[in-house]
């Protein structure tokens, strides 16, 4: 369906040729060695890593003492009466509604203006996608300085405008949604350029056809070109919800590490992270790693049967 | 699934798309629009333009700026006193940022190479080979795309100070080089190419080897680049891990060091601002060259192969 889709054409005959065996040449021997070297560093560094952090989290185990004991389920019972653990998954789950909008809308807005063909391709595109090529630490301080409360640009802009200055960084309503302002300046370019690609592999003689139809330019759009996008849509919000979850560098660097005016600002990683590395008690930090991706694993899951049932 | 014409396979694309594909800048329905609908369709563009380039242009500016002009009320634009490279001279002197973009680059080229190296012979051997345990390797990898790095930091802290490697580049470098969606992608790609040539090949006795070296490499050099291209992007920007694995200043990434400076240089607004567009640079800069690849390659891997 998108231009996304590598070697899409392809998959049919190459999956039918191995499977249906025979005795073809392709297949060659020594597989293993091809798949082997990744398979080590894959075992070394994930699997290994899930096994561990799932036992440390039945163990008390701190980084400032040598001894830890067998805990059982304790920190999983702790993290349910933990109103910490709630309070950032709240957050956590707040910015991700709050940043998955905008960032699919704005992207596809984007990507529809820029397809219309108005001249100066080269420059939209450097300009909407150039901040996603951005480090997330260059992002933060940009941002920082922008949001800054007496010399800051934006608030310079509003009160130049006769407009209240707003506590981007200070007011505990309003720091997660710098957080999100930030977000959608920064990543929107990846989500308009899986959207624009799409809008690339829609067939020009459509709208030809469209257009001998006397359909205008309105009727063009929601006839044929947002239901062609449903698959693509599809596909971009499940990204972004996933991305928008695991919400942790931009919030810490922003605030400084501080969790945001009255801890509005910090996400459950943030909080996994303090709990681990502030804390020292990782024991804890891994059950509640453990407990968010189960979250995600389920979040991942419907969401999969919710496209399957809607692909055509 | 199946109806976009693929020009990064060059095994499974007729030659007819090219053609139409090649002027990919330039879609002409602006035609279609009357003037006044070009019009409003210009101007917001413009506008969002305006909006996304703002950040960066105050950026800039108070970089150029004397540290005395960044804090005026009302914000001044162009200062009285002028502008001045100030800022970036003593950012370059006194920071660690040569140290630092240094540091980025090893890791950045070393993940880069060894992650395309590892998955791309990893998905020849699962899409071109037969061995046993093939299918259940091959789910386990795939199962991987659900794992999200960030729930392995702990874990992952503990293992690499347990084998020493805390403060080391190969601390950095080891956990980053499991992509399971990258090896989805270039399997799915491999999946492609026509048997008809690896079965000549073997005709002619060449073993797996020669033939992942020399005949689907090659061929698959498109999405090798895009592969490339989003490893690179990704291990350019991470900042979660390297932060966590370094202490030593003389061993820190650009963005883990970055960090640094707002605590260091604190108030000198245009200092901090000129080291965060030293930072930002470099791949703003690979874009302005090469923004056709780099769009192409995002496009092509960022839906992870699905």
């Amino acid at each position: 369906m998108t231009a996304g889709t590598v070697a899409a054409p392809g998959v049919a005959p190459g999956r039918a040729a191995t499977r249906g065996g025979g005795p073809s040449l392709v297949g060659g021997r020594g597989g293993i060695w091809f798949v082997l070297p990744f398979m080590l560093v894959y075992a070394a560094f994930v699997l290994w890593p899930l096994v561990y952090g799932l036992g440390l989290s039945f163990f008390d185990t701190s980084l400032v003492r040598d001894e830890s004991q067998f805990v059982g389920l304790a920190n999983y019972v702790r993290l349910f009466s933990d109103s910490e653990v709630w309070r950032t998954l709240g957050v956590t789950l707040l910015f991700t509604v709050g940043s998955t909008v905008p960032l699919v809308v704005i992207a596809l807005v984007m990507a529809l203006l820029v397809q219309s063909g108005v001249r100066g391709q080269w420059f939209w595109r450097f300009v909407y996608f150039a901040p996603f090529l951005l480090p997330v630490a260059t992002v933060a301080l940009i941002w920082q300085w922008l949001f800054s409360g007496d010399f800051g640009l934006i608030n310079g802009v509003l009160t130049g405008l006769g407009l209240p200055a707003v506590g981007w960084l200070t007011e505990p309503d309003i720091g997660l949604w710098s957080v999100v302002i930030l977000t959608v300046w920064w990543t929107v370019g990846f989500n308009f350029l899986l959207y624009l690609a799409a809008l690339q592999a829609i067939p020009g003689q459509l709208y030809e056809a469209a257009e001998l139809d006397g359909a205008g330019g309105w009727r063009r759009l929601s006839s044929i070109t947002l239901p062609l996008l449903n698959r693509t849509t599809g596909l971009v919000v499940v990204l972004q919800i996933l991305a928008s979850l695991k919400l942790f560098d931009q919030a810490y660097i922003l605030f400084k590490a501080s969790g945001g005016p009255g801890g509005s600002a910090t996400p459950i990683l943030q909080y996994v992270y303090d709990t681990g590395f502030v804390d020292y008690r990782l024991g804890y930090a891994s059950a509640i790693s453990y407990m968010f991706f189960v979250l995600i694993i389920l979040i991942a899951l419907v969401q999969a049967r919710l496209t399957r049932r809607s692909e055509p | 699934m199946t109806t976009a014409p693929d020009t990064a396979n060059p095994a499974t694309t007729p030659v007819l798309p090219r053609a139409r594909r090649s002027r990919d800048d330039g879609p002409s329905d602006v035609r279609r629009y009357t003037p006044l609908a070009r019009a409003g369709l210009t101007t917001a563009l413009a506008v969002l333009a305006v909006l996304w380039l703002a950040p960066l242009a105050w950026a800039l500016l108070t970089s150029l700026k004397h540290e005395a002009d960044t804090t005026t009320v009302p914000l001044e634009v162009v200062p009285e006193a002028g502008f001045t490279l100030q800022a970036y001279a003593s950012v370059l002197a006194n920071g660690n940022l040569v140290t630092w973009f240094v540091n980025s680059t090893v890791v950045t080229v070393v993940v880069t190479v060894l992650t395309v190296a590892l998955s791309a012979a990893a998905a020849y051997g699962f899409s071109r080979t037969r061995f046993r345990g093939r299918n259940a390797l091959f789910a386990l990898t795939i199962a991987g795309i659900m794992v999200p790095p960030q729930i392995l930091i702990v874990p992952l802290y503990r293992q690499i100070l347990a084998m020493g490697l805390a403060d080391t580049y190969a601390g950095i470098i080891l956990p980053q080089l499991v992509l399971p969606a990258m090896v989805f992608i270039l399997k799915k790609f491999f999946d492609g190419i026509p048997n008809e040539l690896e079965e000549a090949a073997r005709v002619d006795g060449a073993g797996s080897l020669r033939i992942f070296l020399q005949i689907v490499l090659p061929l698959s050099r498109s999405i090798l680049a895009a592969v490339s291209i989003f490893v690179f992007i990704h291990a350019w920007n991470n900042f979660l891990w390297p932060f966590i694995i370094t202490s030593d200043p003389g061993l820190m990434t650009l963005p883990v060091g970055l960090v640094q400076v707002q605590s260091s240089f604190g108030v000198r607004y245009a200092q901090v601002m000129a080291s965060a567009i030293l930072a930002g640079l470099p791949l703003i800069v690979v874009f302005m060259l090469f923004q056709r690849q780099i769009i192409r390659g995002v496009a092509t891997t960022g839906l992870g192969g699905t």
